[in-house]
């Protein structure tokens, strides 16, 4: 089953169009990076997946309607919005206890477990705690529900580099089981990138690219070649150009590696890489589809 | 991994096909108050610090004059002797009252602005809980827990003057059995709990219920859109009718809407010449408009809560 299936979805903020009729579908054991830049809509996409917002259109999450069965929704679905929304006057061991008190797959002994991997005591209020700390407890928090889709939107936002780091190794390690989904939304494209089975960008409220990480391995390269080889390069069509070190750089969709390898030398590209090609042709009125 | 982790209880996958589907009502309700009083901890302690300062207050003035007061009582007739008696314990009930009203407006002004302000509605939402057991939940601080609280304390803040008070009189060798006799604790509790019950919860619960909507509704400065479009009517009105009728409307409903509930030679509600009337004031249609328009407005708070972009 489809953990979520969007058809049409479109949300306008006055006459400002957030989403433009996106169609959607995510998998369930996905983990989908979402990716793309500032008013992208990256966050009106998952507000509604959230049933935080309206929306025009067709959106089932696990089966649901997120607008109208939020709160039976929140049963089977966690989120993160976004670093720091934890109440600030709360004290640790208050938020564990309420989130125990009325979620009723919470499982209290596994949040104190990650809890004690940290520094965080429990008498501590949030507000006396490091922005690195917050993320830590909320994370605690999350992680110990058995939920089947978690959403992040820009989770590590602001934090320093060990903390992101961390935030996506435990999630990786102690969360991810191959059944739940997670859906991570960042403009913070690289340190997600080896977590990924699924990315999609999106610009001004359109899916420009929507691959998985397989496809993109096997049709996606990066070809370095020198100035005397460039035109034979150019003719195999790259889909994106751009200059390093005195090199040129091609991107090319689903070209033979063997024949590319005969030019220059040949790699996978990174996400940011492929991103870059991607928004630069959109940009310019091109598709990459 | 270490150690910690493979000590922790391992969530059997059995556990997930058993797993509570929801958790009753009841239990969310108590999580919703808890959290109130988590966040507003004035809710409970300033009564409490009211109840003390009174008290300390009596301690080093009012117990002093007793004796003297209970000397001179011989030349005072019942009614003046009774008055002069209860007058610190209608002292103690008033401030307790006061402070109730006050909490209670400050309270439902920022009761659903804050959790946006601070983004922490971002927190709230990812949890099962509805927008509606959350309203509800704050609706019931001002309509339920306060006024109760309230009659709690000054009922134990009154027997503890009384308490002081005999002990004071048969300290200096005077008989308490007079005292005594004049103070009725039971009585005036149930006197305080109705008054409060009718004036300040039933006939105010518009007030209340427009604070939340405002309160739900408004970006910041909550306090100003609460107070300023019934005074800009009254402005308006005066102006393009020179007419004053929602002046005297929101003047009748503030101050004494709530007499049909007693009659009473006397404003203190704890008088014992108070007759109460709650056929009549139940019958008031008012009371019924003012529920009615209530329920609405929280009806509205809920909508709002859930329709509020998180910003």
């Amino acid at each position: 089953m489809a953990c979520i299936e969007a058809r049409g979805l479109r949300k306008a903020f006055g006459k400002t169009i957030a989403l433009d009729r996106v169609n959607l579908c995510v998998e369930e054991g996905r983990i989908l990076g979402l990716i793309g830049p500032n008013g992208a809509g990256k966050t009106t996409t998952l507000n509604s997946i959230l049933g935080l917002t309206p929306y025009e259109g067709e959106l089932r999450v696990l089966g649901r309607d997120p607008w109208t069965e939020r709160d039976r929704l929140m049963h089977d679905v966690c989120f993160i919005a976004d670093v720091a929304v934890l109440p600030r006057w709360i004290r640790v061991s208050q938020a564990l206890e309420y989130v125990a008190g009325v979620h009723p797959r919470f499982d209290r002994a596994k949040a104190e477990g990650f809890l004690a991997k940290t520094t965080i005591r429990r008498e501590r209020r949030v507000r006396e705690l490091s922005k690195g700390m917050v993320t830590q407890l909320h994370l605690a928090l999350v992680m110990a529900i058995d939920a089947r889709l978690l959403v992040l939107d820009e989770p590590t936002l602001g934090l320093d580099i060990l903390f992101r780091k961390q935030f996506y190794d435990s999630l990786l390690n102690d969360y991810f089981d191959g059944n739940r989904t997670i859906v991570v939304a960042t403009h913070q494209v690289d340190e997600i990138e080896h977590v990924l089975t699924d990315l999609m960008f999106i610009d001004r409220g359109h899916i420009v690219f929507s691959r998985s990480m397989e496809e993109i391995e096997s049709r996606y390269l990066e070809l370095m070649v020198s100035p005397e080889q460039i035109l034979a390069a150019r003719a195999l069509k790259p889909i994106h150009e751009r200059q390093m070190f005195g090199r040129t750089v091609l991107l090319f969709d689903s070209v033979d590696r063997q024949q590319l390898a005969a030019l220059g030398d040949v790699r996978t590209p990174s996400i940011s890489d492929l991103f870059v090609a991607v928004m630069g042709n959109q940009g310019q009125g091109g598709a990459a589809r | 991994m270490s150690s910690q982790t493979n000590a922790m209880p391992d969530t059997p996958l059995e556990s997930q096909a058993l797993a509570p589907a929801a958790i009753p009502a009841t239990r969310h309700i108590y999580w919703a108050l808890q959290r109130e009083f988590w966040e507003n901890r004035a809710i409970y302690l300033a009564p409490l610090a009211v109840a003390c300062v009174f008290l300390f207050g009596f301690l080093i003035t009012g117990a002093h004059h007793l004796p003297q007061k209970m000397r001179a009582a011989s030349a005072l007739d019942p009614m003046q002797l009774h008055h002069q008696i209860e007058e610190p314990y209608d002292i103690a009930g008033g401030a307790l009252m006061g402070t109730f009203l006050i909490i209670a407006v400050f309270y439902c002004i920022e009761a659903l602005q804050r959790e946006r302000r601070d983004r922490s509605i971002l927190f709230w939402k990812s949890l099962p809980v509805s927008d509606v057991t959350t309203v509800l939940s704050k609706a019931s601080i001002p309509f339920v827990v306060l006024p109760l609280l309230t009659c709690v304390v000054t009922l134990v803040t009154q027997f503890l003057v009384l308490l002081v008070s005999c002990a004071v009189l048969a300290g200096s060798g005077l008989s308490a059995a007079t005292y005594w006799s004049q103070v009725s604790l039971v009585q005036m509790s149930l006197l305080l709990l109705y008054h409060v019950m009718t004036v300040h919860v039933l006939w105010s619960a518009p007030i209340y219920g427009w604070l939340l909507l405002v309160s739900a509704w408004a970006r910041r400065t909550a306090f100003l859109w609460a107070t300023l479009p019934p005074l800009a009517i009254v402005a308006l009105e005066k102006l393009l009718f020179n007419t004053t009728h929602f002046a005297a409307f929101l003047g009748h409903f503030l101050s004494g809407g709530g007499t049909e509930a007693i009659t009473a030679p006397d404003t203190m509600p704890m008088d014992p010449l108070t007759q109460l009337t709650p056929l009549k004031f139940l019958s008031t249609p008012g009371l019924w408009i003012g529920l009615v328009v209530t329920a609405a407005f929280l009806a509205a708070a809920v909508r709002l809560r859930r329709y509020r972009e998180p910003t």
